[in-house]
């Protein structure tokens, strides 16, 4: 029998970590005024309270909905956040002329916050997700291909990322972000054993079955053509590198990373001969100074963080706002003069923080749809990180890329927000207590169909080498559910989750998703510290998903 | 499905240790060469920005920083203005800065090492950091009284103490109000920098140590240092006939006679004689005497001087030539100033400065100059005799215009006039006892005939006014 954890609410310590988080940006926002204009606003306390108030809803929401969901993930991003939202201050000072910036990023905040509110309460389980893959799929690469449209799309600093309604301007791409995450978790579900095992060998590379291998094509063009159409490296970098790595994950064979690299590379070093934008990127990271007019954004970068130095400048000391785009592509680099060389690195290990509380969470989900969206999202993320950190500090060449919770922009901060709402919905169901599962088992032990449906794909041959050592995660059942829960287990999909409609006594198939629904499913009133030593009938280790396997 | 995921998770940490590592290693590898380099404008700004503090002469300031309404906080003002230009130069935002402001930049904003324990107490306080003051040799009555002498006439005087180099007067006209180019309305900067580079006079040139000219007869000193050196006594007699340079058909007249003294030929100014003795000495002799003296260096630290010159390729007539203070030799008022100097010291050079000390802004002395010496350029007995000789110049000769009743002054003109196209240049290098100074008086464009004579009818006047200044 495999060690039972059981994770702690921890909602105690979320609120501690955010009132000290909150406490850092405020001393930072009242820093800017005092260091700018040796006095506070006039309405420094109602920016104040409205940022609090945010976070302190937030988490009342959290505390309601999602009790058992990371403690830090929420913290980290409402204190980048509020960096975000004092640097943005900070350059609306520094302008020539006063600007309003900040004001209006903190009602995309507080919009932010209301999105990932409504995602708490909509989504209950986050395996909904999972049923629509071709549509999510067509729906994400449809939002990402949007700013190719005539009427609405436009380009803007090169790059035709953006879209325009009305007044406002959006780059859907961040959405796109999620949803085709959300897209490639669920069909790689649904395909990673054909994709693992069918096909031939090539090269000492397993090559998928050419009809599997369609959509990845698909995804590697579009990746190719977001960089030739749209011209931007870094979204064609962050989606190309998502869909590897799920495959990686999903297939778990390492050909894939390899041969996504390469492909990535290839498809690089042909933008860069044949694409003049790409070849000035790269020689603005190599040699700015060659070309002064040309490299003057990433010189001025270069020159503000020198100028910080070790401990910055001091914020609102430094003169951030001889950067262009200070807010929005470069604001780390604003960040990097005025809180310096030690300011930018406690920043980046703010982002790496919350990367691994999602990998985390990858690793101790227990079914592959939790891990593969878990995984994902945290990896795309990371990657985003990398790349517009890693360009504006010349580790790479810059791609313009949203500085995710900290730059100036609704469109990067609502998809971002939705995205660890997300992440929560996921830590909450992967920390909950598993005693909520045990209710339908008996209910399952009524369901005569799903029984026999299951001996049979028992039989399929499936090596398992890895999952040995893995008791927690327990992936061995997974072809049982894998085929039993979209397609069998699930009679009427989506009222399950409902708690109105969750009843036990509802409808017989409540045994899908519904099973995680605590309040109703406990009629024996089960210890949830013990929960998998209370079943008799348990016999492989792990297996705690009576719903997919009757031993 | 956990070990792809421990990888991938492997990959994120290895992508958060190479963002921080850059950072890191951007810090130590580029900062210093990004803070350098001259396109920053956070850097000029923030020295723009500066409590700088003031360029001092006696106990005046001759530029100093003021507090101002705009985002610069302080604004540059030179009360010192036109007078002290040469020596203060300008600091400017567009223009950068030169002369002092650009040499003790650094003191003066305050970003000395030797400042870095007032920058920590300021840091500590939260008093705003204040640059050091610069104390300069200069002597308020020497310099105004040089200025005033000059009058219009476009040309330098410098007058340094001889025992010790220290600079007393430095005066370059025409000269330019700083003022006008560190405004802080950058269209008015823009304007002055445009005009007074379009002037034909080039007011921002410092003549005194940044141009170099003819010395003309004043380089006789150095021919009679040399004959000195080589044997010959003041009253060793020279041919002071009509002189024919070898190999060529110009002759070089004569004013003084058949023969006479080295030492009367030096207060006549000899012409042909000095051609004579020079091609006789050769020019390696006067080449050496000359670089004894000072030629070849870049003597003044303090502000950006450059170094006077004998030609190194040069043929017998060119050198007869040469002795005259003519062909390519060419030096800085400052240099022949120094001349006079060594002469009145012994024989020995002493480095030139202008800045006698550094003191921060609660006036502790940072650095204080010693005087030094730079080369020796005769043996005391020789400078003696040289002595009697330039003081036979004033008493007798072609220098009577700087005699001062009651002081000891030797000295020499000269009149370059070699190209017959130009006004003359005019000269004239003294020394005095009491008050011990050595002057060096450069008339760049003398306004009269083309005669020998401008050095000492306009020249003198001039050093004179300068040694009485210092009485």
């Amino acid at each position: 029998m495999g060690e039972v954890v059981v994770f702690r609410k921890r909602r105690g310590v979320e609120l501690v970590m955010l009132i000290m988080g909150m406490g850092l940006a405020v001393a930072g926002y009242a820093l800017v005024s005092l260091n700018v204009d040796g006095e506070l606003p006039g309405d420094f306390y109602w920016g104040v309270g409205l940022y609090v108030a945010i976070g302190l809803a937030a988490h009342v929401v959290i505390r309601l909905r999602a009790p058992y969901a990371d403690p830090l993930l929420f913290p980290l991003v409402y204190t980048l956040n509020g960096f975000g939202l004092a640097m943005i201050y900070r350059l609306d000072l520094g302008g020539s002329k006063r600007m309003h910036s900040a004001e209006l990023q903190l009602t995309w905040t507080a919009i932010s916050v209301a999105v990932f509110i409504a995602v708490l309460f909509l989504l209950k389980d986050h395996r909904k997700l999972q049923r629509f893959p071709y549509l999510m799929f067509l729906a994400g690469m449809a939002i990402l291909m949007m700013p190719l449209l005539p009427v609405i799309g436009f380009e803007n600093h090169g790059a035709r990322i953006w879209i325009k309604l009305g007044p406002y301007s959006f780059q859907p791409a961040e959405l796109a972000k999620i949803v085709l995450t959300v897209a490639f978790a669920s069909y790689l579900v649904e395909k990673k054993d054909v994709l693992a095992l069918a096909g031939a060998r090539f090269l000492g590379i397993d090559l998928p079955r050419p009809r599997d291998l369609g959509p990845i094509i698909v995804m590697w063009l579009s990746s190719l053509a977001v960089l030739i159409f749209q011209k931007d490296l870094g979204t064609s970098l962050l989606f190309f590198g998502l869909f590897v790595m799920m495959l990686y994950v999903a297939t778990e064979r390492p050909s894939w990373p390899i041969l996504g690299t390469l492909l990535f590379l290839g498809g690089a070093f042909v933008g860069w001969l044949t694409y003049g934008h790409v070849q000035t990127r790269v020689s603005a990271w190599l040699n700015p100074f060659a070309n002064w007019d040309q490299n003057y954004q990433i010189i001025q970068g270069q020159f503000g963080m020198a100028w910080g130095g070790l401990f910055g400048t001091g914020w609102g000391l430094g003169r951030p706002n001889l950067t262009p785009l200070a807010k929005n592509d470069f604001i780390a680099a604003a960040l990097g003069e005025e809180l310096g060389v030690a300011g930018l690195m406690a920043i980046i290990v703010i982002y790496g923080v919350i990367v691994m509380r999602g990998l985390r969470t990858a690793l101790t989900a227990r079914e592959p749809f939790s891990k593969l969206l878990a995984a994902g999202l945290s990896f795309v993320f990371a990657l985003q990180v990398f790349a517009i950190i890693g360009g504006v500090t010349r580790l790479l060449p810059l791609t313009g890329l949203t500085t995710p919770f900290v730059s100036q922009g609704g469109s990067s901060l609502v998809a971002n927000y939705a995205m660890i709402a997300l992440l929560l919905v996921v830590t909450h169901r992967v920390r909950r207590p598993r005693t909520a599962a045990e209710e339908p088992q008996q209910s399952l032990a009524h369901d005569t169909t799903q029984v026999i449906a299951v001996p049979s794909r028992a039989a399929q041959p499936r090596p398992e080498p890895t999952f040995g050592d893995t008791p927690l995660s327990a992936d061995d059942p997974l072809p049982d559910q894998q085929d039993a829960e979209p397609t069998a287990a699930i009679p009427a999909p989506g009222g399950a989750d409902e708690p109105t409609t969750a009843l036990p006594t509802g409808t017989g198939a409540g045994a899908g998703a519904g099973a995680d629904e605590p309040t109703t499913a406990l009629p024996t009133g089960a210890d949830p510290n013990e929960p998998t030593t209370a079943l008799p009938t348990r016999s492989a280790p792990g297996d705690d998903r009576p719903l997919w396997r009757q031993p | 499905m956990n070990r792809p995921i421990r990888r991938v998770a492997f990959v994120a940490m290895l992508m958060t240790l190479a963002l921080l590592v850059n950072v890191c290693v951007s810090y130590l590898v580029r900062q210093d060469s990004l803070n350098a380099n001259a396109q920053n404008r956070r850097v000029t700004d923030a020295a723009f920005a500066q409590d700088r503090g003031a360029i001092m002469v006696g106990n005046t300031a001759v530029a100093e920083t003021v507090q101002s309404k705009d985002q610069f906080k302080f604004q540059r003002t030179y009360p010192g203005g036109e007078l002290y230009a040469p020596v203060t130069g300008y600091f400017s935002y567009l223009f950068g800065s030169s002369e002092l402001e650009q040499t003790y930049g650094a003191q003066l904003s305050g970003n000395d090492d030797s400042q870095f324990v007032n920058r920590l107490i300021a840091l500590a306080t939260g008093a705003k950091p204040k640059g050091a003051s610069v104390q300069t040799t200069l002597n308020a009555k020497a310099q105004r009284a040089a200025a005033q002498a000059l009058g219009d006439l476009k040309g330098a005087v410098v007058a340094l103490d001889p025992s010790t180099g220290a600079i007393k007067a430095m005066v370059s006209s025409p000269s330019f109000d700083p003022s006008d180019l560190a405004t802080h309305d950058l269209s008015d900067s823009q304007k002055a920098w445009k005009k007074l580079n379009a002037d034909d006079d080039k007011p921002l040139s410092n003549r005194a140590t940044r141009e170099i000219f003819p010395p003309g007869s004043t380089f006789k000193v150095i021919v009679s240092a040399a004959a000195l050196d080589a044997g010959y006594e003041p009253d060793s007699q020279l041919d002071t006939s009509s002189y024919k340079l070898p190999g060529t058909n110009t002759t070089i007249s004569t004013t003084c006679g058949d023969s006479q003294t080295l030492k009367r030929a030096l207060e006549l100014s000899c012409n042909s004689a000095f051609a004579r003795l020079g091609v006789k000495l050769g020019a390696d002799a006067l080449r050496d005497q000359a670089e004894k003296f000072g030629f070849g260096t870049k003597p003044l630290s303090d502000i950006g001087s450059v170094a006077s010159r004998f030609p190194d390729e040069i043929d017998t007539p060119q050198t007869g030539l040469a002795a005259i203070g003519g062909y390519d030799v060419a030096a800085t008022p400052l240099q022949m100033a120094m001349v006079a100097a060594a002469v009145a010291n012994d024989g020995v050079v002493m480095q030139p400065y202008l800045v006698e000390s550094v003191r921060s802004a609660d006036l502790q002395v940072l650095s204080q100059t010693r005087p030094s010496q730079l080369r020796v350029a005769t043996s005391s007995a020789d400078a003696a005799k040289l002595k009697q000789m330039m003081i036979g110049v004033v008493q007798n000769g072609t220098g009577w215009r700087a005699q001062i009743s009651g002081v000891t002054v030797g000295g020499k003109t000269g009149t370059a006039n070699s190209d017959n196209v130009r006004t003359p240049y005019a000269w004239f290098i003294a020394w005095a006892e009491d008050p011990s100074v050595a002057v060096a008086v450069f008339v760049q464009d003398a306004e009269m005939p083309n005669t020998d004579v401008a050095g000492g009818r306009v020249a003198a006047p001039i050093a004179k006014a300068v040694i009485e200044a210092l009485r």
